[in-house]
């Protein structure tokens, strides 16, 4: 995976990817995950700001991966989600911690903190977010 | 603005062509249109050739030279456009503009992929490259499983059955029969899609487009021109594109591809339809869900209802809109950059009667869509018989 190799592409969206810093405009109260550097809405009058996503929302829909992704071998049969934030952006995301048939559209889930993937037996590993059923102890 | 027609297509067999190159794929197609319109071939006055992804499949970028090496037009100027699974499309588009603008009298809008000199997941890690790389390819996502993640949101909302998206694959294999060019020119069961390995569920492989080798060219004139030269032009009446998020789960509304919306919308106006004038659509099905949205987004039926009139025969062969008569993605075939123009070839087939076996009856009036990624390019084009 040339594309995913350099050290710098991982380094620089730490913050990102360890712990949802997004951004937030203070204009119109948008929220931003990934972080975007001026708002769309209000542009110019846009005022942005760093801003931490709680890491709380709920599953606004999902798969089970059969087929992975280059790096996600042993992961499968995996479920991949897309999820909402409660300050309302939507990412992508792993759900970990569960069984599909236990995955529902709406349910409640928190980030957590977990390896993602990695290049090869000596190459970088990656981390980041996933999520995980919001109830479970 | 001038008019703008087709007078030329040339269109090679989609499949796995082991015995040919990227530059012999493009140079039979571009030598069909050239015979096609009986031109020599100096007439035309530039290239516009669509590819996505042919630095990852074959190490070679530089396309556009290549195409007009390869087709023997150097030194007039060429240009590879890249908008992921819409490049196609978007050459064409990038032709029509040029043409129309009075720029040009005679121009060609190529396309073609190379894919089968890698291996799958090579393949695959490439197409990856129209989603967003660093928000979701990293995390785990597939081209499959962003499709799944629609499929699975539409069913929830509106319904929509696995069994309705198995009808959208076997609809277009149905069509792909009649195509001496498709890949996989034969039929398939509601069973056997429903029965077939599943990829990201709810899609399983028969849902998904498979991967192709294939290449296609149209060449387009002005009205002064083509009408010197061709018996039927088939003109292009309208012509939109639009753009959406990256990342699929920044739209709002995952169900809707707003970029198909927009550019469905622009290109009607240009020509001064409606939906419901439309005989014949060449839309981009990827996977089978991604017919469904686009005969919604398009506004052939409301939103929600895709599946249901799917399941009803409304967009068979020969019905109330024939959609994919080619056979769609699915069964013709997906060589990525060639796909968009491939469409407007399978639409001059049908507006000229030439379609054979799965001819539509009566067309006056088709379009073709060409969707990028999950959906972050859209490309619409109109096309009648009789002009504006």
């Amino acid at each position: 995976m040339p594309h995913r190799k350099s050290l710098g592409l991982v380094w620089r969206r730490i913050p990102q990817r360890y712990r949802l810093m997004g951004t937030k405009c203070f204009t119109c109260g948008s929220h931003f995950f990934p972080p975007r550097p001026w708002c769309p809405k209000c542009r110019r009058k846009g005022k942005i700001e760093k801003h931490k996503m709680k890491g709380r929302g709920k599953i606004h829909s999902y798969t089970i991966v059969n087929v992975p992704q280059q790096g996600f071998d042993l992961e499968v049969p995996y479920i991949l989600a897309i999820i909402e934030l409660l300050e309302g952006p939507k990412l992508t995301a792993e759900i970990t911690n569960t069984e599909p048939e236990h995955v529902s559209i709406g349910m409640p889930v928190k980030m957590v903190f977990r390896k993602i993937s990695e290049d090869g037996d000596s190459g970088i590993i990656h981390y980041g977010y996933k999520f995980e059923p919001e109830l479970k102890e | 603005m001038e008019k703008v027609a087709i007078i030329g297509i040339g269109q090679t067999k989609f499949g796995e062509h082991w015995k040919y190159s990227l530059r012999d794929l493009m140079a039979e197609a571009g030598k069909k249109a050239v015979d096609d319109c009986g031109i020599a071939g100096k007439e035309i006055q530039a290239i516009y050739g669509g590819t996505m992804s042919a630095g990852r499949m074959i190490g070679q970028e530089h396309i556009g030279a290549l195409i007009a090496d390869a087709m023997g037009l150097t030194p007039i100027p060429s240009t590879r456009v890249e908008n992921a699974c819409a490049s196609g499309g978007t050459a064409l588009r990038e032709a029509y503009l040029a043409v129309s603008g009075g720029h040009y009298d005679m121009v060609v809008a190529g396309g073609v992929e190379k894919m089968t000199d890698v291996y799958t997941d090579q393949a695959s890690l490439a197409l990856g490259g129209a989603a967003d790389q660093e928000w979701e390819v990293f995390f785990g996502a597939t081209f499959p499983s962003l499709y799944a993640l629609i499929a699975k949101r539409h069913m929830y909302e509106y319904g929509t059955t696995e069994e309705q998206l198995a009808r959208v694959a076997v609809k277009n294999h149905h069509n792909g029969a009649l195509n001496p060019l498709a890949q996989f020119p034969f039929e398939v069961s509601i069973e056997q899609v429903m029965e077939s390995p599943k990829v990201a569920e709810p899609l399983k492989l028969l849902d998904c487009s498979p991967i192709t080798d294939g290449a296609a060219a149209v060449i387009l004139a002005n009205e002064e021109t083509a009408k010197k030269i061709a018996d039927t032009p088939v003109w292009i009446n309208g012509s939109g594109q639009a753009s959406d998020t990256l990342a699929l789960h920044d739209r709002t509304n995952i169900c809707t591809l707003n970029a198909s919306v927009v550019a469905g919308k622009k290109a009607m106006k240009q020509a001064g339809v409606t939906p419901k004038q439309i005989d014949l659509a060449e839309v981009h099905d990827c996977f089978t869900i991604a017919e469904i949205c686009a005969i919604e987004d398009l506004g052939f039926v409301k939103k929600g209802e895709g599946g249901k009139s799917m399941e009803d025969g409304m967009f068979d062969l020969n019905s109330s809109i024939s959609i994919n008569p080619s056979g769609g993605l699915k069964a013709c075939g997906h060589p990525v950059g060639a796909t968009g123009v491939k469409q407007a070839v399978e639409i001059a087939e049908h507006l000229r009667g030439e379609a054979g076996k799965r001819q539509v009856e009566n067309v006056e009036i088709a379009l073709t869509h060409n969707v990028g990624g999950s959906g972050a390019s859209c490309v619409v084009h109109v096309f009648s018989r009789g002009g504006n």
